[in-house]
């Protein structure tokens, strides 16, 4: 076995110790030069996006990998925990990486001049190790372990700024919803160990029978991650948590959120795969029902988004519920595909909503990192106390400017792309649902021209007439997300074919995934 | 590679490029045809605000809580509603999580 072969084998099991053992030696680190901190954070997460590089050309042309930790052979006692790789985890992987590699550069500027970065870098890499090993995890008991270690490192993150109250208060309700909802997920645990004796996704997933307890522990898993992903009516600590963290937290701590809704796929798809079509009462299969659920808390999503966007004042709130509306996009792909499940169309739903996904994280991520930039050069959060920026902030003009097209769906940019595909096929679903997500993404435009308008354009106000543009570190990494953005709307089908495709086909193929794991161990 | 297929339609942004760079075109066509009368620092510069002095730059921004007022005015009793949802405190959170989940046990536990 050469080296490269060896670290391909290996590098399931690396993408997650790398950030976790770099998290734990930061303190040291530290301790020698606040650079060379810097500098190792990069270098961790460049190593960990390289091992996810290689693990996703691996997936990509061999299938779905199973990684073994503990006992190899099924004696007892058992301890063991399997980590299952496909399409759809290697994406999500994909998307994490960037964002961690993005909020790393932005905070070497934007976080110049605070204290407790040694903590701020510990706990970055810990809520980045958490979000990728709930995407790799082929565990439910390990999922539920890494949403907690999640909910914790986040929480401390969001309350960094902890002079400021708000940041408290914010970082307070996010721990009691998450550690709230982190019960209910192991509740939801106990009820498939108790049933199956088996935590394994797939060994659960081919045993399932529909009970009236794994009815109960769908229900728990979908709600709590709805609301962990940002789901209305349950969005509300959303634009708490994003208006409060700083930016490049909002970064990490929104691929966290990312990974939620991938748990919402995997169990929807994987998990209860099996039985999506059984019939449940008046001869109404499971997935119609479920579907169209997840379609009216998707349009709810979407309406209260971007309606609650229109009159905040804080531009980080108001990006905040954007993340709302764009989260509502994702389900209402999501959603169709389950109550269309079997339609041609239903797979193209489900290929725009795997991209919105990523497309989200780009364009709502862009977005926060300028108003990081604008609250970086100001010191100031409300739109009403800025203006004319545009005249000394001309690239980060530019950055918001792609990013507020992006986020709107406007063509040639990436939001346009997924939300395309969204439009199109919950079309064929039903009309009036494609009509009212394209209306509520011109509202989502009419939004942002308004920022654009109070926060860049208009006359210099004497008290900004000393700001300045944004540090090179924040540009670089505000212009690495646009160039990004731009990049995936000019070649959408290089994303869709290599990477989209093989994700939606490893949540539909799940009879695959089920025998390849369950032959394989 | 620049054909997005949806199945029922087809998207191409070279396409999109081509007739925005054609528009430009257009447009930077029909500005020549108008005439260079502009004079910096003179009165032509000015704005006429029926006779009233010119206010300072800084106190014409409009500010971003005044745009869209008439749509916001129009909808308060919406957002009346949606504002009295929104209250910030987490007991209410947590309430709708609760409900929620209280709906989906009856649609699909019960039902």
């Amino acid at each position: 076995m050469t080296y490269l072969e060896a670290l391909i084998q290996h590098s399931v099991a690396l993408i997650i110790a790398v950030p976790l053992l770099s998290a734990f030696l930061m303190p040291l680190v530290s301790r020698v030069h606040p650079i060379l901190r810097n500098i190792f954070a990069l270098l961790m997460l460049t190593v960990t996006g390289c091992f996810i590089g290689l693990l996703t050309t691996d997936v990509l042309a061999n299938g779905p990998r199973i990684y073994i930790f503990g006992a190899k052979e099924l004696t007892l006692p058992l301890v063991r925990i399997l980590f299952e790789v496909d399409g759809i985890n290697v994406f999500m992987a994909i998307i994490t990486i960037i964002l961690a590699i993005i909020a790393v550069i932005y905070s070497w500027s934007f976080l110049d001049k605070q204290d407790g970065l040694d903590k701020y870098y510990t706990l970055l890499l810990l809520v980045v190790t958490s979000a990728l090993g709930m995407e790799m995890t082929g565990d439910v008991f390990n999922f539920f372990v890494f949403l907690e270690i999640s909910c914790i490192a986040s929480c401390a993150l969001i309350a960094f700024w902890i002079a400021e109250g708000e940041a408290l208060e914010a970082a307070f309700k996010y721990i009691v919803i998450s550690s709230v909802g982190a019960l209910f997920v192991l509740f939801a645990v106990g009820i498939f160990y108790a049933q199956y004796n088996a935590l394994n996704i797939a060994t659960i997933a081919q045993a399932i029978q529909f009970s009236f307890l794994d009815k109960i522990a769908l229900i728990l898993l979908v709600v709590v991650l709805g609301m962990k992903a940002g789901l209305a009516p349950m969005h509300m600590w959303l634009p708490d948590a994003y208006g409060r963290a700083p930016p490049s937290v909002t970064l990490v701590i929104m691929s966290a959120t990312l990974a939620s809704f991938y748990g919402v796929l995997r169990i929807l798809f994987t998990l209860y795969g099996n039985i999506l079509p059984t019939s449940i009462r008046f001869d109404l299969p499971l997935n119609v029902v479920l579907g169209w659920i997840l379609i009216v808390l998707a349009v709810v999503s979407i309406l209260i988004g971007v309606i609650m966007a229109l009159i905040q004042s804080d531009l980080m709130r108001l990006i905040g519920y954007a993340a709302v509306a764009e989260v509502g996009y994702m389900f209402l792909a999501i959603g169709t595909t389950i109550a269309a499940l079997g339609a041609p169309y239903a797979t193209v739903a489900l290929h725009g909503g795997i991209l919105h996904v990523l497309n989200d994280a780009l364009d709502i991520g862009l977005l926060f990192l300028v108003a990081g930039a604008i609250y970086y050069v100001t010191k100031k959060r409300s739109l009403d106390d800025i203006g004319g920026l545009a005249r000394t902030m001309k690239f980060t003009t530019v950055f918001f400017i792609i990013g507020l097209l992006a986020v709107a769906g406007m063509p040639p940019l990436n939001g346009f792309t997924s939300k395309f595909l969204i439009y199109e096929s919950v079309y064929q679903l039903n009309p009036i649902l494609s009509i009212i997500a394209l209306l509520c993404s011109i509202l989502m435009l009419a939004i942002f021209i308004k920022v654009l308008y109070a926060t860049f354009f208009g006359p210099e106000l004497p008290e900004l007439k000393d700001v300045k543009e944004a540090p090179k570190s924040m540009l670089l990494a505000m212009g690495i997300v646009a160039g990004l953005a731009i990049f995936i709307g000019l070649f959408p089908n290089l994303f869709l074919d290599s990477l989209v495709k093989p994700a939606a086909d490893a949540l539909l193929n799940h009879t695959q995934y089920i025998t390849t794991i369950v032959g394989g161990i | 590679m620049f054909t997005l297929e949806s199945g029922s339609g087809f998207w191409n942004p070279l396409i999109w490029i081509l007739i925005i760079f054609i528009a430009f075109l257009l447009f930077y066509g029909i500005r020549g045809f108008g005439k260079s009368l502009y004079k910096k620092g003179t009165e032509q510069t000015k704005a006429f605000l029926s006779g009233n002095k010119e206010a300072a730059p800084e106190e014409m921004h409009v500010k971003a809580s005044n745009l869209y007022w008439g749509f916001t005015v129009s909808m308060s009793s919406l957002y009346s509603r949606l504002r009295k949802m929104h209250t910030g405190n987490v007991s209410d959170y947590l309430l709708w999580f609760i409900i929620v989940l209280a709906i989906l046990f009856l649609v699909i536990g019960v039902i």
